[in-house]
């Protein structure tokens, strides 16, 4: 029972974007495609995962004055992993997410876990508290880009929707409109929770 | 004349906060007033420029030498770790006015992706030593003008009548899309 509440907590309670607003940078960097949103949110996953998993798994023998180095070098190695698959199974992918790929390193959702979860938790909650996170994040790129690509270029996961007599609003797949959905995101998730509350 | 473009390039076209989407963190986090927006700019140039040159050496004086350029996240990161510890060291020995200033803000730069993104641009834009630090930082004085101007819109936010469910950061966010647009306008610049 406990493990279900680990897992559905980081889907909507702790939502990492919508509600605790971290891992801002690749949320505005990325969504400007679905097929980027989908692809940032999976390779973050999976970093968050192995990272929460060894974290937890490593909390007791490590001194907590040097914790924090320890975690930056476990999430370190798990992002070259990825990068590493990335680049060998999806060059195209590795193309349109770039820099983004390394800084998962900098990603404030997975040491904000391993410091506030797994280095806690025993090991197999951690690994549910991070397809719960990762699932979270993924869904909140993917919410995102659908709505800047569809506003943006017409398009969802390249498909025009349509036809050619669209005009498409380029400024939501630039940087503006980034800011501007993300804003509006929130504030309508806000909106949401609070009438669910009252 | 390569230098003024990298420079005006990494401050205006290329904001690292507003177009490049790097360093959102501390610009949403700490810009609600103007002085500390101010000591964070002041506190990420310091580390940013410092930053690239020793990225700079580590990657073609140990990585690239060694033939293990797969290792460059891990010890980019461990760099940036370090070297943020160690200026707050310095700095508490030998200035200790500027220590309280940037104090509560040095640790937060090691997780300022913008710092190890402008490394890793360096690197992947194959820029000489001396355009690394100019890059290093132009990109940093842009990260402190964009803060710095959405610190003073902050301010004045406070005492706006907002509608609930936009209160904190919706609005922050809305503001900085409208900075940004006005910063897409140096896309013509060069």
């Amino acid at each position: 029972m406990s493990l279900w509440k680990d897992f559905t907590n980081g889907l909507v309670n702790e939502n990492p974007t919508f509600r605790l607003v971290l891992g801002t940078c690749p949320t505005l960097a990325v969504t400007t495609a679905v097929t980027n949103g989908l692809g940032m949110g999976v390779a973050a996953m999976a970093v968050l995962i192995g990272s929460n998993l060894i974290i937890s798994l490593i909390n007791k023998i490590v001194p907590s004055e040097v914790r924090i180095p320890i975690y930056v070098v476990v999430i370190a190695t798990f992002t070259t992993l990825v990068q590493m698959m990335i680049q060998a199974f999806s060059p195209a992918l590795d193309k349109a997410l770039g820099i983004f790929i390394p800084l998962i390193v900098v990603n404030c959702i997975i040491l904000a876990r391993a410091e506030s979860f797994a280095s806690k938790n025993p090991p197999l909650n951690s690994i549910m508290d991070g397809i719960g996170m990762g699932l979270g994040f993924t869904g909140a790129l993917v919410i995102m880009s659908t709505v800047r690509e569809i506003l943006g270029a017409g398009t969802f996961m390249g498909i025009s929707l349509f036809g050619a007599g669209f005009e498409p609003a380029l400024i939501a797949i630039l940087p503006p409109g980034g800011f501007l959905v993300f804003g509006f995101a929130i504030a309508a998730v806000n909106k949401l929770t609070s009438a669910k509350k009252a | 004349m390569k230098l003024l473009i990298i420079m005006l390039s990494s401050i205006l076209v290329n904001n690292f906060v507003l177009s490049r989407f790097l360093g959102i963190c501390p610009f949403l986090g700490v810009s609600k007033k103007v002085e500390t927006a101010l000591g964070m700019g002041l506190a990420v140039t310091f580390v940013m420029g410092l930053a690239s040159v020793m990225t700079f050496l580590v990657q073609y004086y140990l990585l690239v030498p060694l033939g293990i350029p797969y290792m460059q996240t891990i010890a980019f990161i461990l760099v940036i770790a370090g070297l943020v510890q160690f200026v707050e060291m310095v700095l508490k020995k030998t200035s200790p006015t500027l220590y309280q200033a940037l104090g509560v803000y040095l640790p937060l730069i090691t997780t300022n992706c913008a710092v190890l993104g402008v490394a890793i641009l360096n690197i992947q834009s194959g820029y000489n030593l001396i355009e690394t630090l100019v890059n290093g930082v132009g990109g940093a004085l842009g990260f402190t003008l964009a803060i710095v101007l959405f610190a003073g819109v902050r301010e004045r936010l406070e005492t706006s009548i907002i509608p609930k469910s936009f209160e904190g950061f919706p609005i922050a966010l809305i503001t900085a899309s409208l900075l940004s647009i006005a910063f897409l306008g140096f896309s013509g610049l060069l």
